[in-house]
């Protein structure tokens, strides 16, 4: 019989080494499953991987998808590691969104520079507001913030709808549910001419740095930490576990509206009734993928951009199923998960008894 | 059985028996026998391998070598089940019981038999025997620990064991009901079961044991009579070496108050939690205050509410050198000079995913300056630690071991020293040397003396009635959420602060104590 043993020592190397052999394992993985369905196995590997960056436009397109995925992630990681799980980012993204775009509709051909500066600034309160349902009803009634976060999205949805159809919509639009295109000083700068890279990426980076800053090296990233380590030393040590519930929520609200102002901005420039591909559920799964820490989330984000480019590329030119970018991000989590074990546990060998 | 165990086989022999885990070895080819009709104590410093030896007696754990015999007859034994089959019995430590269920459905479940009137026969027939009063029909969450090991203790008797295994029993009770359990135990050997005692209280093993085995870093060192040795020779073979004499102190008796409480309620924050009522008590600067009480009479409760950790109502009724903190957080009072150690090491205390620096960042950032224009100081910190595993002799892998690879008792030092060195005022310290070896529990003793010398006023809530005879200067009682007067710890008796324990007064023998109230 086979048994799993707890290793008194795990390897640390071997933690930041993980996610590195499971993105091998899920190559070499992928490889084996393109040849059982008799696809060319090296055209396959290079429609989806090689193909989408091989080109500076590919490479801004990663940059573009991966901005918004680490913006969320980092914040979400951050909340995470406190045990404060924020399932509801997408909907805190749709309304940084529709925030944001209210401030460049009202300035409407106002071509001023506090306009974008404005836009932000309301995204981040749209975000925030939208989070600080949860955290109200979390701190003052112990509801469960998974559940309030996430049926919110859904509320957000439909606002945002509505919105598009009604009071947002464009007067001159034919009555599509879509509002005016920005005017130029309400979209976000690009910083790489003839791509659509944007700010967004750098500001990215940004929030990277200053999410590692805040978790490895303040009071509140220690009692965030802590609280989600061990609740009862948190307390012990004066931590109010209130308080960390709204940083949490708050912060990731923040990000997440930000992110939703990035794409309405950025890539889109108008307010549309979807404004994103679900880059709020994913940022979860980036944020796992990347240990919870802001160095892991940005690279776990770079994967995830990539496998969303890739699944595209190969339907274009292979025919695959868009079902392959699934199959992959699942075979690279599971992969994950199944390094994460072997760094705690040995394999060991039982007598049967 | 019971004339002459001599003759006849062991009931049971244990030899050559090892067991290695990832980085220890637990036993080292240890050899016991156990007789019917006799009581024999496992006697061993915390880590001596008494738990693993146990263990795979009662086949919770698998031996890498060696061999058990029963009855001279060589048997397996791979799970309790087949020691339940062969006349094993064990009492743990911690009980395994269904709160919301009555005495005789919890019987009845461990037993894998129905919860009817011919079992319920059977439980009282046993309890009146062996002196265990029980009433089957009582839900278990109204019971006592001490009525709680006695349902233990009859679900293994109804299984008529031949051997009786009990993992430190009395570490639960009151004096009153440590001397009825020895009456049952005793009763028991005299109708020819086997016994097999796990203690290190020597006072206990001297009294009731005919035999004892004494391990000591998972080897067999001695055999040993405890009836003739003396507790000073079995303490010695317990720890290799003497242990050192007690440092006395004088008792300080000018100091100001320095923690006072008035008054002070606080309700239950859940159904199964303590009330405390009207608590008065001052700890004055210089002087050692102990609290005795069973568990779970609202110690928890009293620590949480002297942290900071639930604030109460009334901001008066706690006063910290004259300023009134009764609704100030846990960081203010510990920057106001008052620490804590609370009985919870892992989760409470320490964070154990946590490296030793980290945890000492947790507690010690508001005194020791371990932020640097608000960052935190990884190297201040890994100073602070290094010094405290240094002054206490804190066994790990250095500062940046994980607080959770710590064996309990080294993280109890390196706890207690992490609140002493940063020099409190007023220090609250639950149960210090809990699950501490003898060793060590001398050293969180004389650091404890040497900060009260100092002039600090030290709170010490513990269950452990000789700590607090040895080390207190005055002492009272918790009994159900309410505190008993205060009295000078010598002029009261081992029995008397029982009966404080107990929720009853010492009006009879009343001394000039009565300090405890607060002006």
């Amino acid at each position: 019989m086979i048994a799993l043993q707890r290793r008194a020592n795990p390897s640390q190397l071997m933690g930041y080494l993980a996610p590195l052999i499971a993105f091998a394992l899920t190559l070499l993985a992928g490889l084996l499953l393109f040849a059982l369905l008799g696809v060319p196995v090296f055209e396959a590997f290079h429609a989806f991987f090689i193909e989408p960056i091989s080109s500076l436009y590919g490479l801004a397109e990663l940059g573009v998808k991966a901005a918004p995925l680490i913006i969320i992630g980092v914040a979400l990681s951050i909340g995470f590691r406190a045990q404060v799980w924020n399932i509801g980012a997408e909907g805190q993204l749709i309304l940084g969104g529709i925030f944001g775009a209210a401030v460049a509709l009202y300035f409407y051909e106002v071509d001023a520079w506090f306009v974008l500066p404005l836009m932000i600034l309301a995204s981040l309160v749209g975000g925030m507001l939208w989070a600080s349902v949860p955290a109200l009803l979390k701190t003052r009634f112990n509801v469960n913030e998974i559940l309030t976060s996430l049926m919110l999205t859904y509320v957000a949805v439909l606002l945002l709808s509505w919105l598009v159809s009604g009071p947002m919509r464009d007067p001159d639009g034919f009555n599509f549910p879509e509002s005016r295109l920005f005017h130029d000083a309400a979209l976000l700068p690009r910083i790489l001419s003839g791509t659509r890279l944007h700010m967004g990426a750098l500001v990215a980076i940004g929030v990277v740095v200053a999410g590692w800053l805040l978790l490895s090296r303040t009071l509140l990233g220690f009692a965030l930490r802590v609280n989600g380590a061990a609740p009862r030393a948190g307390v012990h040590a004066g931590f109010s576990q209130n308080r960390l519930v709204w940083v949490a929520l708050l912060l990731g609200g923040g990000c997440a509206g930000v992110a939703g102002l990035f794409e309405v901005a950025g890539p889109i420039g108008q307010l549309l009734p979807t404004i994103s591909p679900g880059y709020g559920f994913t940022a979860i799964i980036v944020a796992f993928l990347g240990r919870l820490h802001p160095v892991g989330v940005l690279f776990a984000g770079l994967v995830m951009a990539l496998s969303y480019l890739g699944g595209e590329s190969a339907q274009i030119t292979l025919n695959l199923p868009l079902a392959v970018t699934g199959v992959f991000q699942g075979m690279l989590l599971f992969f994950l998960l199944a390094t994460d074990v072997l760094i705690n546990y040995r394999i060991i060998r039982k007598q049967a008894s | 059985m019971i004339d002459s165990p001599e003759n006849s086989a062991p009931l049971v022999q244990m030899a050559g028996i090892s067991k290695a885990y990832p980085g220890c070895l637990a036993n080292d080819s240890i050899d016991i026998n156990l007789d019917a009709g006799r009581v024999h104590a496992l006697l061993g410093e915390n880590g001596a391998g008494k738990s693993t030896l146990v263990k795979i007696l009662y086949g919770l754990l698998a031996q890498d070598a060696g061999s058990i015999r029963w009855q001279g007859q060589p048997v397996e034994i791979s799970s309790p089940a087949d020691a339940r089959e062969l006349g094993i019995a064990m009492v743990f430590q911690h009980f395994s019981l269904f709160e919301s269920l009555s005495v005789l459905e919890n019987i009845a479940l461990g037993m894998d038999a129905d919860a009817d009137a011919v079992l319920k026969e059977k439980i009282i027939s046993v309890s009146t025997r062996y002196g265990l009063p029980l009433n089957p029909d009582r839900s278990v969450f109204t019971l006592s620990v001490g009525e709680r090991q006695r349902i233990e203790i009859v679900r293994c008797l109804l299984q008529e064991p031949k051997l009786l295994i009990m993992d430190e029993p009395t570490s639960v009770l009151t004096p009153l009901e440590v001397n009825d359990l020895f009456t049952t135990l005793s009763r028991l050997a005299d109708e020819g079961m086997a016994i097999l005692y796990i203690s290190h209280k020597l006072e206990e093993i001297r009294k009731l044991c005919h035999e004892a085995t004494i391990l000591r870093g998972g080897k067999k060192v001695a055999t040993a009579d405890p009836r003739v040795e003396s507790a000073e020779g079995l303490a010695s073979l317990m720890m290799g070496s003497d242990i050192p004499v007690a440092s006395t102190r004088e008792r300080n008796e000018s100091g100001e108050p320095m923690l006072v409480m008035s008054g002070l309620n606080h309700p239950a924050q859940d159904q199964n939690g303590i009330s405390l009522q009207n608590i008065n008590l001052s700890v004055c600067a210089g002087e050692i205050v102990g609290i005795a009480g069973v568990a779970g009479n609202g110690q928890d409760e009293l620590m949480q509410v002297i942290a900071g950790e639930v604030l109460v109502s009334n901001n008066d009724a706690m006063h910290l050198q004259s300023n009134a903190v009764g609704r100030l957080g846990a960081g203010e009072r510990r920057r106001r000079g008052l620490c804590c150690v609370p009985e919870e090491r892992l989760g409470h205390a320490a964070v154990p995913t946590l490296s030793l620096t980290e945890n000492v960042f947790l507690t010690a950032h508001h005194r020791k300056a371990l932020r640097i224009a608000g960052l935190v100081s990884y190297r201040r910190s890994r100073k602070f630690a290094t010094e405290i595993i240094d002054r206490f002799n804190v066994q790990c892998n250095g500062p940046e071991a994980l607080a959770g690879s710590l064996s309990g008792g080294n993280l109890q030092k390196f706890i207690v020293g992490r609140e002493i060195l940063q020099a409190p005022e007023v220090l609250v310290v639950s149960q210090p040397t809990w699950g501490v070896d003898a060793g060590a529990a001398r050293a969180i003793h004389d650091a404890l003396r040497k900060l009260a010398d100092g002039g600090a006023a030290v709170l010490l809530v513990s269950q452990d009635l000789d700590e607090l005879m040895q080390i207190s200067d005055r002492i009272g009682a918790l009994c159900a959420g309410q505190l008993s007067e205060l009295h000078v710890t010598t002029d009261v008796t081992v029995q008397q602060v029982g009966l404080l324990m107990g929720g009853e007064s010492l009006e009879s023998t009343a001394n000039s104590s009565s300090a405890g109230v607060a002006s």
